[in-house]
């Protein structure tokens, strides 16, 4: 009883899977590039890109599947940042202190936001994420000890004795891929599991999950703290990478840069994420290399696939999904 | 007591800058349920706008009205090119867009303008400080800044509760579908809304203009307070939205003033400055998430849906 169109959905399947393959493949085979044409940038600017698609990721986990559209999510990359930088001014380098504990203090924070923030609805709580989020920010200025305003220099990178030395470029490039991918690994499970149904639920009709017995503010807090977790490790890499942190890296812009990414492209995709934060990292950087002015040229594509592509690049892949 | 009566007046003044930027944005929000980050834009616009055009007619007034008039074109072009296009999409879509937009905006204006800031200087009789008090000299601009914004804000609440065109906009806002199966012409009752807040923002990016100085992105701190101003107050109510711009405005500048003097009581010079100046820059947020804790839907919330 197959009707044409579903051979079609079959053809853009394949489509889809044929997409994300060709991004793992490029993505582990960046280092191969670099190194045979001594071209540094593209290392620096896909590691990048690779940080910010698990901070992402992480932002479409509770945005995308929970409808919980946060827009202070860089807050997380800050924290876990600022845990870095903090512990390693202090004489604390080991990075089995500095990465637990930036992943403990976003939960923290997250626990905290996600406990006053998911009361209200709708724009109430986007208003409200930003709220702890510009918080934090200010807090970071006011850090008079780590740099204040203009951010703090990280001399050393997070060690982790003989195990792995994040000093070496390609090393620490394989590792934050590797965590990626843990990272997607991850969130696909907790999606397809019943937790992620509950979320899920929850996002369609919250007050019937609740009637048929679901607590579903605390499904939503404990998803909204494992999102602060993974985007804590995020800023944690970020920190790794850049050697720098500021308050800048919670400014609500980078927020807005990391909801970006994700509607990009595409929050019902699990590589939407990726393939947004791929697709606006590189269009940036490849539009400031032809003109002196790229947002003239990257605000419209934005505004465009805004209006026209409902589900974001995804659904020029695979066509809308359900749900 | 001098020095207190000044802050307080201070922040009536930048609550009344706010409440002209939240009362579009509120609007807009809530009759078209659009979360619109380009507000911000339309406030640097104006204030781009007024430089120019006061620079050409030589005039502060003539440069000010052109200006008006300016922004409320442009929000016009706007929403009829791309806004009108977004409404009905989810918040995330809007949140996309009008971020390519702000991006987009700030690009052209540095084409335009170029990088460097542009500066909107005042008639001389605008310069002078009068006696409000014995003692007391407060700039005489600012005080203009409060009067104006004040006919404004009463103007806006004629043209919303007695007219016919406030009444579509009230019933917008509690009942978008029932207006337009009334046979309203929605589609440019949107687009008059929108501009009316681009006018507003416009207006507000002008006033301030000559205290600060004209640059690029200086529209995106104060879209933030606006943004916590509309929450506050609760979406789509203008009346929430000037009794939260207040509350705001004198948060803001009277934890700037005091805040900092406060902490040196009781802690060492450096840490009572540090921590004075970020709680204060934090006072208004706190207080957005307090009322949005203890009233998830504002202070003032529009109708039932």
């Amino acid at each position: 009883m197959k009707s044409p169109p579903d051979h079609r959905r079959g053809a853009r399947f394949g489509l889809r899977r044929a997409v994300n393959a060709c991004v793992l493949v490029v993505l582990a085979l960046v280092p191969v590039y670099a190194a045979l044409t001594g071209d540094n940038f593209a290392m620096t600017l896909f590691t990048r890109v690779i940080i910010l698609a698990l901070a992402a990721l992480s932002l479409n986990l509770i945005m995308g599947f929970g409808g919980m559209v946060s827009f202070g999510h860089a807050v997380y990359l800050g924290i876990g940042g600022y845990a870095v930088g903090i512990l390693a001014k202090e004489g604390f380098g080991s990075g089995f202190v500095q990465w637990p504990a930036a992943i403990a203090a976003s939960s923290l924070y997250a626990l905290v936001v996600g406990a006053l923030s998911l009361r209200t609805r709708g724009v109430y709580f986007i208003m409200i994420t930003l709220a702890f989020a510009q918080m934090a920010y200010y807090v970071a200025v006011g850090l008079d000890r780590y740099g204040g305003d203009d951010g703090l220099t990280i001399y050393q990178r997070s060690s982790f004795g003989p195990l792995i030395d994040l000093n070496n470029k390609t090393l620490f490039y394989y590792l934050c891929l590797a965590l990626l991918l843990a990272g997607m690994y991850l969130v696909w499970r907790l999606v397809n599991s019943r937790f992620g149904l509950v979320i899920r639920g929850a996002r369609s009709n919250e007050r019937r999950m609740r009637a048929i017995g679901f607590p579903t503010f605390r499904y939503k807090l404990v998803c909204f703290v494992i999102a602060g977790a993974m985007c804590g490790l995020a800023g944690a890499l970020l920190a790794n990478h850049t050697n720098f942190i500021s308050p800048a890296m919670m400014h609500w812009t980078r927020s807005g840069d990391l909801i970006v990414m994700a509607v990009l492209g595409g929050v019902q995709a699990m590589f939407g994420p990726l393939i947004g934060a791929m697709t606006f990292l590189l269009l940036d950087e490849a539009l400031s290399r032809v003109t002196d002015f790229p947002d003239l040229i990257l605000g419209p594509i934005l505004l465009f696939v805004a209006i026209y592509l409902n589900g974001g690049l995804d659904a020029l892949i695979g066509g809308r999904r359900r749900g | 007591m001098v020095y207190f009566i000044e802050q307080f007046l201070n922040g009536v003044e930048l609550g009344m800058l706010l409440f002209l930027l939240a009362a579009g944005l509120t609007l807009i929000f809530g009759i078209m349920d659009l979360v619109n980050l380009a507000h911000g834009s339309l406030y640097m616009i104006g204030a781009y706008l007024a430089a120019t055009f006061a620079a050409w007619t030589d005039s502060f007034v003539l440069g000010a009205i052109l200006a008006v008039l300016g922004s409320f074109a442009v929000g016009m072009v706007l929403e009829v090119v791309a806004i009108r296009r977004l409404y009905g999409r989810s918040h995330l879509d809007h949140v996309l867009g009008t971020f390519g937009l702000l991006l987009f905006f700030n690009e052209l204006v540095r084409l335009i303008w170029g990088p460097a800031g542009l500066t909107l200087s005042l008639p001389n009789e605008m310069l002078t400080a009068v006696q409000i008090l014995p003692g007391l000299f407060y700039p005489l601009y600012r005080l203009v800044i409060i009067g104006v914004t004040l006919a404004v804000a009463f103007f806006l609440y004629v043209l919303v509760m007695r007219t016919r065109l406030g009444m579509l906009i009230r019933a917008g806002a509690s009942n978008r579908e029932m207006v337009g199966a009334l046979g309203v012409n929605i589609k440019l009752l949107y687009t008059l809304i929108f501009a009316l807040g681009a006018a507003l923002a416009g207006f507000a990016g002008l006033m301030q203009a000559p205290i600060l100085t004209v640059q690029i992105g200086m529209g995106e701190n104060i879209l933030i307070s606006a943004f916590v101003v509309v929450t506050i107050g609760g979406i789509g109510s203008i009346r929430g939205a000037f009794v939260a711009a207040l509350l705001v405005g004198l948060v803001d500048t009277v934890g700037r003033a005091f805040l900092p003097d406060l902490f040196h009581a009781y802690l060492s010079e450096s840490a009572a400055g540090s921590l004075g100046r970020s709680l204060s820059s934090m006072l208004v947020y706190l207080v957005m998430a307090l009322v949005l804790i203890v009233r998830p839907e504002g202070l003032f919330p529009a109708a039932s849906k």
